[in-house]
């Protein structure tokens, strides 16, 4: 990249992504004109109700979907021209946990390791290390269909982190998990962070956006409605919490006449 | 967080043989540790071998050799003449059991976060159709072993067993290739199996368990065009050792095996780059 200013990690304008719909009367807009800026370093949060794009969002910024309109650079790299380099620089947890259930968790790590050609000695160190950080030593040695649901997330996380990407996207990381696991996960970001990683996350929980998020960018019908500081967010809405700002900004789910219809309902299930 | 690596460790360049070799390592690990689909592999054909030598052998054994006597003679011959049938068949079964864990990649995370990594495409798919081969080809020594413990003597020279495993080879890779495919193509898991199932039944019309011209004419026109009979035909005669085995039926079992083989790597690779809606 050349200049001295760091690039942003993630700039999005007019991206634009829709999905053919059974029926075949015109396509279900999903994203429709999203514009995104996260600073190198920073942690923002992407909020917004169920079926509101975030899942289509970050499939797009992690190189899955392919954008109908506009531009995505992730790490200084545009998504649609150059997505290898987009991939050898993020890491990505996605909803569904993506860890392989009959393999331990050592293995899974090594298995990382390998496809980010460590080498044998870094490799088995780096798993070791992350193994480590998340807690999981003791269950190391274990198939992972034998973990419960808050260590499958954390070996999750700690798969995507194995080769040190520069930008994380985690998508939803914390459903389904109690307070504590929740609670070291979200150690586990403010520590990448402290270390350089950028993280885009989504979520629906408003507290984990408050609680971690630089900036916040509540994403509604396809669109971002707002943006801002979580603080900035509450003081222009006049709300006491994020709960109010996400209500004031955004369609019920089953709105009607809004973005939504029969067909968002199997994004939701998902 | 002291312990993080801040350099990053990933190379640009592409290594797509160390990829393969990585996810073929990960698809033989999953066979140890979920043994299931591996005993499936082995114990299908032995129970076919053990029925239809020791069950209908006596009586079929004389309808597909002339001359020979219904009862042990009958047995014999009918082991002689199935056991290539049931050697294709074990290539087949590895083949059905690839769509199941192909669909179990594609449903479980695993396969989005192999997309969003920086690793050879190709590797994803390869490693379990390499892997299943492996798991066909091991499978195939112990059917093999079965059918000698049975009394199988098979006049095979040395080049014949060489000819007869890269037959096997093939066979295996051109089907993984089109059961990845149809694994991705399937809805669900459980469904993953439906599709290939057609390739289990196609050994029965055609010459695997009896011969061609016993069979009624539209039957006989279907075997005879069929790909499974000159594979079967192909593998009957170096099992023999060369005895009747035609130039033109070994070169329309390679044929088939190229074609369904491009056929189906060409398949599985558009569905793997097809976007899943997320």
């Amino acid at each position: 990249m050349p200049g001295n200013t760091p690039a942003p990690a993630i700039e999005v304008a007019g991206l634009r992504k829709s999905f053919p719909t059974r029926t075949k009367k015109g396509d279900h807009v999903v994203l429709d004109g999203v514009d995104l800026v996260v600073p190198t370093g920073t942690v923002t949060a992407l909020l917004g109700p169920n079926g509101a794009g975030k899942t289509t969002a970050v499939g797009v910024l992690s190189t899955l979907l392919r954008a109908d309109a506009g531009t995505v650079r992730v790490a200084g790299h545009d998504v649609h021209d150059d997505p290898g380099a987009v991939r050898a620089s993020i890491g990505v947890t996605g909803q569904i946990t993506a860890v392989d259930d009959l393999l331990t968790g050592t293995e899974n790590l090594r298995l990382m390791a390998d496809l980010h050609h460590l080498g044998r000695a870094a490799g088995r160190r780096r798993t070791a290390e992350l193994l480590e950080q998340f807690g999981l030593t003791e269950a190391a040695g274990k198939p992972v269909a034998t973990y419960s649901g808050g260590m499958k997330r954390k070996l999750d996380l700690a798969m995507t982190l194995v080769g040190a990407p520069s930008v994380v996207f985690l998508d939803e990381p914390t459903t389904g998990l109690d307070p504590r696991s929740r609670r070291t996960l979200w150690d586990e970001v403010r520590s990448l962070v402290a270390g350089g990683t950028t993280i885009l996350l989504t979520t629906q929980y408003l507290e984990e956006a408050d609680r971690l998020a630089d900036h916040v960018a509540v994403l509604d019908g396809g669109r971002i409605v707002a943006e801002g500081t979580p603080a900035e967010l509450k003081s222009v809405h006049d709300a006491g919490s994020l709960d109010d700002v996400f209500l004031a900004l955004t369609e019920p789910p089953t709105g009607d006449g809004s973005a939504d219809d029969p067909a968002t309902s199997k994004e939701n299930v998902r | 967080m002291t312990t993080l690596v801040t350099a990053t460790s990933t190379t640009a360049r592409p290594r797509p043989v160390a990829d393969v070799l990585t996810m073929l390592r990960r698809s033989l690990l999953r066979a140890v540790r979920y043994p299931g689909l591996t005993v499936f592999l082995v114990a299908g054909p032995l129970v076919m071998l053990l029925l239809f030598v020791y069950v209908f052998g006596g009586a079929f054994g004389a309808g597909v050799m002339p001359g020979v006597a219904p009862g042990a003679e009958g047995r014999a011959a009918y082991l002689e003449y199935i056991t290539p049938t049931l050697l294709v068949i074990t290539v087949v079964g590895g083949a059905t059991s690839v769509a199941t864990s192909a669909a179990m990649d594609a449903a479980g995370g695993i396969m989005a976060r192999f997309k969003t990594m920086a690793i050879a495409p190709g590797s994803v798919l390869s490693g379990q159709v390499l892997g299943f081969l492996v798991q066909a080809l091991a499978a195939l020594v112990l059917v093999i072993g079965a059918a000698f413990a049975m009394g199988y003597r098979p006049g095979a020279g040395a080049l014949d067993w060489l000819a007869l495993l890269g037959l096997f080879a093939l066979l295996g890779l051109a089907l993984n290739w089109l059961c990845v495919a149809m694994g991705l193509n399937s809805r669900s898991v459980e469904s993953a199996s439906n599709a290939p199932m057609i390739l289990l039944l196609l050994p029965f019309l055609g010459s695997g368990f009896v011969p061609v011209d016993t069979m009624p004419a539209a039957v006989r026109w279907f075997a005879e065009y069929q790909p499974f009979t000159p594979v079967i035909e192909t593998a009957r005669g170096l099992l023999a050792g060369g005895a009747g085995l035609e130039g033109a039926v070994a070169a329309q079992a390679v044929g088939w095996c190229v074609v369904l083989g491009v056929a189906g790597y060409a398949w599985a690779r558009s569905l793997y780059r097809r976007e899943r809606r997320l």
